[in-house]
């Protein structure tokens, strides 16, 4: 069954038409990518669906539970976490902190018990650590632990982002454009990476414009192109797709 | 190494600890030294010091650590002074009776006033706060609602008694600002080492990575407002017990703009830094007087440098120290999550990057 189903959704900023009447599922446990040219409107749909925007019309089911419109902090609650295009890290905070953050909504300790370090608030914070260390150690940067996230390596920044997404504990993980900037080898390991964090349980939808990684990592593929959904299914069928090819290479006319 | 050793052995709990120790000789080694008067002046601009830090350190969780650029703290520190005074002239409450009720009324009134300005960004924020302290100032100025006496203040409130002690002596009055000064910074230090402390910064350095970690954004931001309103309202209470008179020109947008100084140029998001700062601005205001009217000139003059020149103020936020080393043996044993480390080789990664 589906764990995401995304209800003919439709966004417009000012005059245009960013998505037109999107509609598609995702299955649990599986990785699906999102792909088109630029300007189809992908990011925007990742952005309806983690609340960041409000869509004009349209429904998001997520477990069968209307999502449509909740603010971010709760949709990461329910278990839907994300990184962003343009690498969003707290670069002044070290590495630890920024996946303290993706923890954070899974710690309980409020005002009174983070100003008096209450047993409880330690206990909370020693499990939130050791979590973060874990999803570092799993995405390779637990040596890296104290250092300021700026002063990482772009690939590792990706990592970091990803590492950060997880501590949240997701069902459902949402990445954008995860190999943006990164060289063969951090790309391929990357792949692998993909492929762990489904073993765990965790769904996967991705933009991206690698498309060998997409081929490699992905089950099932949609296809965008001006707002709207151009065609949907495995890879190796997306591949001979001659609205698909011709989205992204135009005709000659 | 011996630098990062030498950091730990220094660490910030242990500097404030023997501050705090000198801090309690002053009084006795100001009447050894046979200072005129017993240091009256001297405990007294100490006392005005003390009160500015417990302050400054309160806006310090708004602005420094939450970054709202909020330039009307004085306007919860009269909320909290105006209620002291009144409970305690009016009604005889005694005045440490009156303190969490000064607290909360500043919470309170932070909460009403911050709630629909809460989404306003840096300098259309500071425009809001600004006005917040002027109505505040203006409408004591008219005795709101026959309470606050008008432009003449409130006068005769009594001395605080403690345990059947009445702090009446300037040497009191110090241990007092000072004993609840270091409380602030015992407890402002453990909520910067926290959850609560951490979800601010984040918020400070990108409020949409915050948002999308899955920190409620609005909620900590007024949250913030209100820690740091109650903690400018007990100041008050402090204050208003200590000069015995309030008037509502001491809360205007000079002094605002004295602790949103103090904050910057000591450093934001910095406990010493922003102690310093105190001593610094408060205790050269004497200096400063000394050129008269180009006093908010040399102010001003002093001010534009340090951005200039350190932006991040006198001491930088100091970063946070995990132990780590002390959870390293526990966390690979604990995988119950159905994920394995040994997926990918970790130290693998890790150990290219630290050879590039």
């Amino acid at each position: 069954m589906s764990l995401l189903s995304v209800h003919n959704l439709f966004k417009s900023f000012g005059g245009l038409m960013a998505v037109a009447g999107v509609s598609f599922e995702v299955e649990e446990n599986s990785v699906m990518g999102l792909i088109g040219p630029n300007g189809a409107g992908k990011t925007t749909v990742f952005n309806i669906i983690t609340g960041n925007h409000k869509p004009n019309k349209g429904e998001i089911l997520f477990d069968r539970m209307d999502i449509t419109g909740k603010p971010p902090h709760e949709i990461v609650s329910l278990g839907i976490a994300r990184t962003f295009q343009n690498i969003r890290l707290f670069q002044d905070m070290s590495v630890l902190e920024n996946v303290l953050a993706g923890n954070h909504c899974r710690m309980r300790s409020g005002l009174f018990s983070s100003m008096f370090h209450t047993p409880s608030q330690r206990r909370d914070e020693q499990r939130a650590v050791v979590r973060a260390m874990r999803e570092l150690a799993f995405v390779g940067l637990d040596a890296e632990h104290g250092t300021l996230a700026g002063n990482l390596a772009y690939g590792n920044q990706r990592l970091l982002e990803i590492a950060r997404a997880l501590a949240s504990n997701p069902r459902f993980l949402i990445l954008d454009e995860p190999a943006g900037g990164m060289n063969e080898q951090e790309t391929a390991d990357l792949i692998t990476l993909i492929r762990s964090i489904r073993k765990r349980g965790i769904t996967v939808l991705l933009i991206e414009h690698d498309m060998n990684l997409v081929m490699r990592v992905c089950q099932k593929l949609v296809v965008l192109e001006y707002g709207a959904v151009i065609a949907e299914g495995i890879p190796s069928e997306i591949k001979k797709n001659p609205q698909v090819i011709e989205a992204y290479l135009g005709t000659d006319e | 190494m011996t630098a990062e050793s030498l950091k730990r052995r220094f660490s910030f709990p242990v500097c404030a600890g023997i501050f705090f120790a000198a801090m309690a000789l002053v009084p006795s080694a100001l009447s050894l030294a046979g200072v005129a008067g017993d240091g009256i002046a001297q405990l007294d601009m100490l006392n005005k010091i003390g009160i500015y830090a417990v302050l400054a350190l309160s806006l310090n969780i708004i602005l420094g650590h939450a970054g709202l650029f909020h330039m009307g703290h004085t306007a919860f520190f009269a909320v909290g002074a105006y209620a002291t005074a009144i409970l305690n002239t009016a009604h005889s409450w005694p005045v440490f009776a009156t303190m969490p009720v000064a607290g909360i009324l500043a919470a309170v009134f932070a909460l009403l006033v911050a709630l629909p300005i809460i989404h306003l960004r840096g300098d259309y924020l500071l425009v809001v706060t600004i006005g917040i302290v002027e109505i505040v100032r203006i409408a004591l100025e008219n005795n709101v609602f026959g309470l606050t006496g008008g432009a003449n203040g409130i006068y005769g409130i009594s001395r605080p008694v403690l345990f059947g002690l009445a702090l009446k002596t300037p040497p009191l009055q110090f241990y007092l600002i000072w004993g609840f000064a270091a409380v602030t910074v015992a407890l402002f230090y453990l909520l910067e080492h926290s959850r609560f402390g951490r979800a601010l910064n984040y918020i400070r350095y990108d409020d949409v990575a915050a948002s999308g970690c899955g920190i409620n954004v609005a909620r900590y931001k007024l949250a913030a407002f209100m820690l740091g309103a109650f903690w400018a309202g007990m100041a008050g209470t402090i204050y208003a017990a200590n000069i015995r008179t309030i008037e509502p020109s001491a809360f205007g947008f000079y002094e605002s703009v004295i602790l949103f100084a103090i904050v910057i140029l000591g450093g934001s998001g910095n406990i010493a830094g922003v102690l310093v700062g105190a001593f610094l601005l408060v205790g050269l205001q004497d200096v400063f007087r000394s050129f008269e009217s180009a006093r908010m000139l040399v102010f001003g003059a002093a001010m534009m440098l340090m951005m200039v020149f350190r932006p991040q103020g006198l001491l930088p936020p100091r970063r946070r120290h995990y132990d780590v080393d002390a959870l390293v043996d526990r966390y690979p044993s604990g995988l119950d999550e159905g994920f394995s480390l040994s997926g990918r080789n970790g130290k693998k990664r890790a150990g290219e990057t630290g050879a590039s």
